[in-house]
């Protein structure tokens, strides 16, 4: 909140800074302003950013270094028996201190208690020179920017070639984002394979990755084959693809030949609601009415279906999936040109036939394209097997059974309190790697396949 | 010539036969059309239906009108009427006090347990609260509407199914004979929910609240729209208007587009390993849950931004670098207004997609259980989908109920965000 405050404060500084330097400019150029090499408001905006970016500058800093800064001085002052801890247990006391120090907690200990009024006494006087500071470096870079505007000052060319700048900075995001996720990947799996050798992780059978926090326990060490997972996930994908490919398909071949003009526009929409709707919402569905639907028709029949089969929550990610592979589907059969189809009634063929024997083959590169992409979107998707597919890892191949896939265990490894460093966290950084590395390629492919199908027919 | 009669009747034969069956196999592919969108839009209705058929009733919840003499003694000893002792008082034990005159026959240890479980534990906050504004209440009998446990609630609603036998449900045959005289006295009624509307999450259902989730998604939506719109607007401008055709920006463009089928849950691991571990950011915060989100949606945005951006004619640009403007002035005073319209619908439709967002956020330990309401982005918060997903988990038949009523409010902010975004491509987009 003060932070946001001490924004605020700046931001009204700056907005003074450029009615300042508008004024010099007009001032300067004795109301003449045509003898001006810039518009006078140029003369504000080029104020404006000596006043901002200098002050963003220094406050980004401070607030990026202010935790590691407060952690170092905080346990530099506790009692020397504390400070020998290992790296762990410190890091746990410290998080102590910090949230008895920033009212989420109490503590019994004098000695936390102590750290945490010495943090927060680090943090009340650390709060005043940051503010003093950064105001100080926005007058500074106003007062200079100031003395800067002169009938000589090409302040058009500044600010523009600036605001350049951070149009390419900007265009980099993306870049540095894959960039970011690439290197963290990597490097948490780099070290879950020093503990665990890539063979077995990728070839294992035994997935069960329960470490104990004490050492002595038993089934202390955890084992990481990772076979069964993947298994897991291809079967729910190879499901969930088993109902979405031939509705998806016949429902843009319907939409795109037969449907009315009028039809379709109403046709289309709705259909892309079920791609709209958030995937927590499907789980639900899945968990709530699929599963236990799925599970009362197999006790009809004699079968015996596990609550968290992998039908059920195969089946509704087909259902989500629908839109994807027909929208997809529909543009590729669009495209096909009306010479082909002309070509075909002319010889005699009906509708059906110029659509199976003509049309569907030369959209076909478009549609394996889009279900590529379908098959991408069914392996990362994550809330519908949360809560709808099992937990336990077993290797099978029956749809009936519950098991487990690679975003269920990303979640499960994640979504607890663990150390970091502990082989188990890293291993959701493996399968995340996998994850990463196996969606990439689908979507290289299927973007490749679809674009040299499109300039065919350009 | 060969072709005689006898032959050219068995043609015509054939192929009326054969069409015969190729018109048969035509109106079969005709009706596989049909049948899948049939079978996609039985779909969408069947989890519509599932979902508002159980959620509707969740908007109201069972109220009870429990009459209460208070024993002024105990609840104000020095009988000053300090609201400091007034408000530390057991209340609990009033209501419990009060179900017991009502009901006199519970008198076994196991009987008051059951009578107790009719009301809501937060039925002594609501006595405390008609205590404290109005003293005077602790010198007479009067009646006072608490929430009813969740019990109680079903039962009202016909949730639990009292027709099978009493282990097989989670209601006892003594506690349905009180809700009947309950009933029959008028003393139960539905109301309007307003705790689902003002409460922060809770372990009782009949208390349970999405404000909290609310306000988290509401916190989380403004970062995302602080850091993904002017990011992508200013990356669509540079990649659209700027930059020049070389490797470099082939690079950008194969990128973002990858980066738009990038799996979420792969950016919350992203946000855990740099955001939470490298640089310390908190945990459960909507400022790290937004930032997260909006590099998910950056993508999106951009790629909006890039196509209105193109649709606007060279004409335009032409006139005004004829006029003397600069590429700078060019972009900020033409071409951006004129793609606008298509700018904002690309980043609702983002925004729309980041507000139902999950998985990542589970990354970054946004599902704790969370009581109070965000105060800022710096609060540890959840929002709505994970409170969706919280609320699913649990086994209570009445989070059921609330879980769909959630997702109602989900999907109703949802539409609401698409519609504007269909209205405001109708309204200003401009066909060139």
């Amino acid at each position: 909140m003060q932070v946001l405050l001490l924004i605020v404060v700046l931001l009204g500084l700056t907005a003074v800074g450029f009615r300042l330097g508008r004024g010099r400019a007009i001032t300067v150029a004795r109301g003449a302003t045509r003898r001006l090499p810039a518009l006078p408001r140029y003369y504000g905006w080029y104020v404006m950013l000596w006043c901002l970016l200098p002050a963003a500058a220094i406050l980004g800093t401070w607030l990026a270094a202010e935790p590691s800064v407060l952690k170092v001085l905080v346990l530099g002052a506790l009692p020397a028996d504390l400070q020998a801890l290992p790296e762990a247990p410190l890091n746990l006391l410290y998080n102590d201190i910090r949230n008895v120090a920033l009212g989420h907690g109490t503590t019994e200990d004098p000695a936390v208690a102590a750290a945490a009024a010495h943090f927060a006494a680090l943090r009340a006087s650390a709060w005043p020179i940051m503010a003093a500071v950064s105001v100080a470096v926005l007058l500074a870079g106003g007062a200079f920017g100031l003395r800067m505007v002169g009938p000589r000052l090409r302040a058009r060319h500044a600010v523009e070639s600036v605001v350049t700048v951070l149009l390419l900075i900007s265009s980099t995001i993306a870049v540095f984002t894959t960039l970011g996720i690439v290197l963290s990947l990597l490097f948490e799996a780099i070290r879950f394979f020093r503990l665990v050798p890539p063979g077995e992780f990728l070839f294992g059978l035994q997935w069960s990755p329960q470490t104990a926090i004490r050492a002595d326990q038993v089934g202390s060490s955890g084992s990481f084959g990772a076979a069964p997972v993947f298994a897991g996930t291809a079967l729910i994908s190879v499901i969930a693809m088993a109902v979405a490919t031939p509705i998806g398909l016949f429902a843009a071949i319907y939409m795109a030949e037969y449907a009315p003009r009028r039809v379709r526009a109403i046709l289309k929409p709705v259909l892309e609601i079920l791609a709209g709707i958030p995937t927590v919402v499907y789980g639900f569905f899945a968990a709530l009415t699929v599963a236990p639907f799925l599970r009362d028709i197999g006790a009809g029949l004699g079968l015996d279906v596990a609550s968290e089969s992998a039908l059920a929550a195969g089946a509704v990610m087909g259902i989500m999936i629908i839109p994807f592979v027909s929208s997809l589907a529909d543009d590729a059969i669009a495209a096909v040109p009306r010479s082909l189809r002309e070509g075909a009634y002319g010889l005699g063929a009906t509708q059906s036939e110029t659509i199976r024997q003509v049309v569907l083959p030369a959209a076909l590169p478009g549609i394996v394209g889009g279900v590529l992409l379908a098959v991408s979107r069914a392996i990362g998707e994550t809330m519908i097997v949360v809560m709808a597919a099992g937990l336990a890892a077993k290797l099978t191949a029956n749809p009936l059974e519950a098991v487990t896939t690679v975003t269920v265990q990303i979640v499960t490894l994640l979504t607890g309190d663990q150390e970091f460093d502990s082989a188990k966290t890293l291993a959701a950084f493996a399968l995340g790697m996998m994850l990463f590395l196996v969606t990439l390629v689908l979507n290289v492919i299927a973007l490749y396949v679809v674009r040299r199908y499109r300039e065919q027919y350009e | 010539m060969n072709d005689t009669l006898p032959t050219r009747v068995a043609t015509a034969e054939a192929v009326a036969r054969s069409l015969r069956r190729r018109y048969a196999a035509e109106r079969r592919f005709r009706l596989y059309g049909m049948g899948a969108i049939g079978i996609a839009l039985a779909m969408l209705l069947i989890l519509f239906g599932t979902i508002f058929g159980n959620g509707w009733s969740a908007f109201r919840q069972t109220a009870l009108l429990l009459p209460v003499t208070l024993d002024a003694a105990e609840i104000d000893p020095p009988g000053t009427r300090d609201p400091a002792v007034l408000s530390a008082a057991d209340y609990e034990g009033q209501v419990k006090a009060a179900l017991r005159a009502m009901f006199p026959e519970a008198t076994g240890r196991k009987d008051k347990k059951a009578l107790a479980e009719l009301v809501s534990n937060g039925a002594g906050y609501a006595l405390r609260d008609a205590v404290l504004a109005d003293p005077s209440l602790l010198d007479r009998s009067f009646e006072i509407r608490v929430p009813a446990s969740d019990l109680v609630d079903m039962v009202m609603k016909g949730r639990i199914r009292t027709d099978v036998p009493e282990a097989d449900r989670p209601v006892s045959d003594s506690q349905l004979g009180w809700i009947a005289v309950l009933r029959d006295q008028d003393r139960l009624s539905l109301g309007f929910n307003t705790q689902f509307f003002i409460g922060g999450d809770s372990r009782e259902p009949e208390l349970a609240g999405i404000a909290g989730a609310l306000l988290g998604s509401l916190w989380t939506m403004l970062v995302v729209l602080f850091l993904a719109f002017p990011m992508g607007v200013m990356a669509a401008i540079y990649l659209e208007e700027f930059a020049s055709r070389n490797r470099w920006t082939d690079i950008i463009e194969v990128n973002i587009n990858n980066l738009a089928a990038v799996p979420s849950i792969v950016f919350g691991l992203l946000g855990l390993a740099v955001f939470l571990n490298f640089f310390g950011m908190p945990r459960s915060a909507p400022l790290v849950g937004g930032m997260v989100l909006a590099l998910m949606t950056l993508p999106t945005v951009i790629i909006a931004s890039r196509a209105a951006l193109k649709a606007v004619p060279p004409s335009i640009r032409e006139a005004a670098l004829g006029l003397g403007a600069s590429r700078m002035q060019m972009v900020s005073g033409h071409v951006l207004p004129l793609a606008m319209p298509g700018v904002l619908t690309g980043a609702i439709i983002g925004m729309a997609r980041a507000l139902g967002e999950t998985a990542p956020l589970l990354m970054i330990g946004m599902v704790a259980f969370i009581v109070d309401l965000p105060k800022g982005p710096l609060h540890a918060a959840t929002v709505l989908p994970v409170q969706i997903f919280l609320w699913a988990d649990s086994p209570e038949r009445a989070f059921v109920e609330r879980t769909s009523a959630a997702t109602i409010v989900l999907l109703v902010f949802l539409v609401l965000m698409n519609l504007g975004a269909v209205l405001l491509r109708r309204r200003f987009e401009r066909r060139w």
